[in-house]
């Protein structure tokens, strides 16, 4: 595998739009075709080079290709979207949609990223190691598809809106959530290892969601259903279970209603 | 002598009151008196005569003074600030006419900009809820002649519309509801016991941030599924009885406010109250109005909308209409720092905004387009007094429920001041030129 290490030389003045990081956009590039890319600064088009410095010519194809981010580009947008295969490592933070649309690949956010990570992502692996943003592997505004495959693990804690629309993939979170985790879901699953605040599956149709910790306000339409016991990462624990959400319209599989799950661990005493 | 003008819209609130009266000198240039409107909107017609309206465009001083300047200067100042910037952002439109709000567009398209409108601080969240899950709605005349259950959900129209509940919602006596309010079962969600709170059959008062839940313990109490003792702070049986009360009407009417589209839940309060909704018709016909609050943010969406695709917080920067608020949206344009020029129009963001935002707006070159001394003209490098508009010009407008009124001149505007339209219709042409467009 080949390593294109770019760092950043001279910041934007405003936000930049860098859809072309990634390792499908520099498949196949010397590092000087890599500097000629396109980025957008508001209403303005210039190139890579003019803001990184690109070290090293990338592999033949996307899964040949590592790229590394150097520097402060906590303005900078779009890093890793729509990406297929290879690897990419922020060695930072990261702005908004880290990871959108991605398809394949491993991505490594060192810091934390902001809004909008893994948008409608289908496959790959995202790990952030600081925090995350609102609407992490949620659905593109007024898209009813959210995260449907890959997986996504956050060490710190994540925003609002996590997991809005979400179809399918697997997210772990080791910190806690603001409000409105797995909104409109309708499959995949999410486990916070810290605690969720309120609004947890709301209009939730399928999935899963699995809370360590506590639920500040529980929703309503989340009915009792017992307790269970649950083996995750090693850890054997017991489990409140919950159906829901019952409000919302409800899937029939082979004639079988079928409800959204909430496990949330019966702390010990 | 003086002339009486009858059945003139009012320009303030998304009621669009079209039955007004009013009193002007037999030349047509002094506005003497407004009958049938509530004190905001008379109030909104007697400022236009008001001594101290500024009358020539200014520019801020070093010093912190005003500086007159013509028209064409403040023309060139617009044009030359929306074509050096990278990422100008138009904001504001709600105060102003759909023909205006599309020669904003032309500009926005020709600078490449963020634009945006008032939704951003109001109803934006409806329209995201909206896109997500559809309207089912109505105009303000079936409310009038069929609704016999108004639900009022985070919002005050005794203070906010005050005309709205006599002229549509509760008191008129309508085709099927000849008994007037008798006839009808005013339900408020609301916090706070407010003056709209005091007058309902059923006033829920919930705890603060969580309409969400209370929504969907409504929707599951239609659905005859088990329920937790207490939800958002009313007991499940009172829930029970309001979704029977509900479900007992013949058309029902939920509208709803910034209670709900600006606290915990956003989009997705709005997104729970659209599929009650839905629910409820399963039962009964009902509907959902947003109360929206600028006389012609309704329009502005639409203008927006028809455009460009997007009803808010659209991002032309690239050349193309792009959608996501969060991202495109005026606070966080404004609060991170994103944007190198601002233009307002229509609007009063330094009044309504998060101060960080405000400051951002004082960072940057600015220009304000308003008739009135706002806290956003204060803080703007330019300010470019206009004439009123529904009052000194005329111009479409959408209601609140959609439907496109044609607000009226009444009274001139002070000699030689321009029109939103004129003065917009000068900077394009301006920035058509610095920009080589044909």
């Amino acid at each position: 595998m080949e390593t294109v290490t770019i760092t950043v030389k001279n910041a934007p003045a405003l936000y930049l739009e860098a859809d072309n990081i990634s390792p499908d956009a520099f498949a196949g590039k010397t590092a000087a075709q890599i500097a000629e890319l396109s980025v957008h600064e508001g209403n303005t088009t210039s190139t890579l080079g003019k803001y990184f410095d690109v070290s090293g010519n990338a592999g033949a194809t996307a899964a040949d290709t590592k790229i590394v981010v150097r520097g402060d580009v906590k303005k900078v947008k779009y890093l890793g979207f729509k990406m297929s295969a290879g690897e990419l490592v922020i060695e930072g933070s990261a702005d908004l949609y880290v990871g959108a649309w991605m398809t394949g690949g491993k991505i490594l956010a060192k810091g934390d990223v902001a809004a909008f990570a893994a948008t409608a992502m289908k496959g790959g692996e995202l790990i952030i190691e600081g925090n995350a943003g609102n609407y992490l592997g949620a659905a593109y505004r007024g898209d009813w598809r959210g995260m449907s495959g890959g997986k996504i693990l956050v060490k710190g804690n994540a925003g609002s809106d996590v997991g809005m629309f979400m179809t399918g993939g697997e997210m772990v979170i080791n910190g806690n959530v603001d409000v409105h985790l797995c909104t409109h879901a309708e499959g995949g699953k999410v486990t916070v290892k810290g605690n969720a605040t309120s609004k947890v599956g709301g209009q939730m149709v399928d999935g899963q969601i699995i809370i360590f910790g506590s639920i500040d306000t529980m929703m309503p339409g989340f009915k009792p259903a017992g307790e269970v016991e649950l083996e995750i990462d090693g850890i054997k624990a017991t489990f409140s279970h919950f159906i829901g959400d019952m409000g919302e319209r409800h899937k029939k599989k082979k004639g079988v209603v079928i409800y959204a799950n909430l496990y949330k661990k019966i702390s010990s005493p | 002598m003086t002339k009486t003008i009858t059945d003139v819209i009012c320009p303030f609130c998304g009621t669009l009151c079209d039955d007004l009266e009013v009193v002007v000198s037999d030349d047509g240039k002094k506005l003497l008196e407004v009958y049938n409107s509530c004190v905001i909107g008379t109030e909104k017609f007697l400022h236009s005569q008001s001594p101290d309206r500024v009358t020539l465009p200014r520019m801020h001083q070093e010093d912190g003074s005003w500086k007159e300047i013509s028209y064409d200067e403040a023309v060139e100042y617009s044009a030359q600030m929306l074509a050096k910037a990278k990422k100008p952002l138009m904001f504001g439109w709600s105060s102003t006419n759909c023909e205006a709000q599309s020669v904003g567009n032309e500009i926005a398209e020709i600078s490449r900009s963020c634009c945006d409108n008032t939704a951003a601080t109001c109803h934006g969240t409806s329209l995201i809820a909206i896109q997500d899950a559809g309207l089912p709605s109505c105009t303000l005349g079936e409310i009038k002649n069929r609704a016999d259950r108004v639900i009022f959900w985070g919002c005050n129209p005794a203070h906010a519309h005050p005309r709205h509940m006599s002229r549509y919602s509760i008191f008129p006596r309508g085709f099927f509801t000849g008994k007037g309010q008798m006839s009808r079962k005013l339900l408020v969600v609301d916090p706070r016991i407010t003056d709209t709170a005091r007058m309902a059959d059923v006033h829920l008062q919930i705890e603060q941030g969580k309409d969400y839940e209370l929504l969907n313990a409504l929707r599951v109490a239609l659905k005859g599924e088990w329920l937790p003792d207490v939800v958002a702070g009313i007991p499940s049986e009172k829930i029970r009885e309001t979704a029977d009360i509900l479900k007992s009407g013949r058309f029902g009417i939920i509208f709803f406010g910034m209670g709900v589209t600006q606290s915990l839940g956003k989009n997705h309060n709005i997104d729970e109250a659209i599929a009650l909704t839905k629910d409820l018709n399963e039962h009964t016909k009902f509907s959902i109005m947003p109360m929206r609050g600028h006389y012609n943010v309704t329009g502005s969406g639409e203008v927006f909308a028809w455009q460009f695709g997007f009803p808010y917080a659209v991002d032309l920067t690239r050349g193309f209409a792009r959608y996501n608020p969060g991202d495109t949206s005026t606070i966080d344009l404004l609060t991170r720092g994103e944007i190198d020029a601002m233009f307002t129009i229509g609007s009063d963001p330094g009044a309504h905004f998060p101060i960080s935002a405000v400051q951002h707006i004082a960072a940057v070159p600015s220009v304000c387009v308003d008739p009135h001394l706002t806290p956003t003209s204060g803080v703007s490098k330019l300010h470019v007094p206009v004439a009123f508009n529904g009052v000194e010009c005329g111009g479409n407008c959408y209601r609140m429920d959609n439907v496109p009124i044609d607000c009226r001149k009444v009274v001139e505007s002070p000699e030689g001041m321009l029109t939103d339209e004129e003065f917009l219709i000068k900077v394009r042409d301006r920035l058509k030129q610095l920009k080589g467009v044909a």
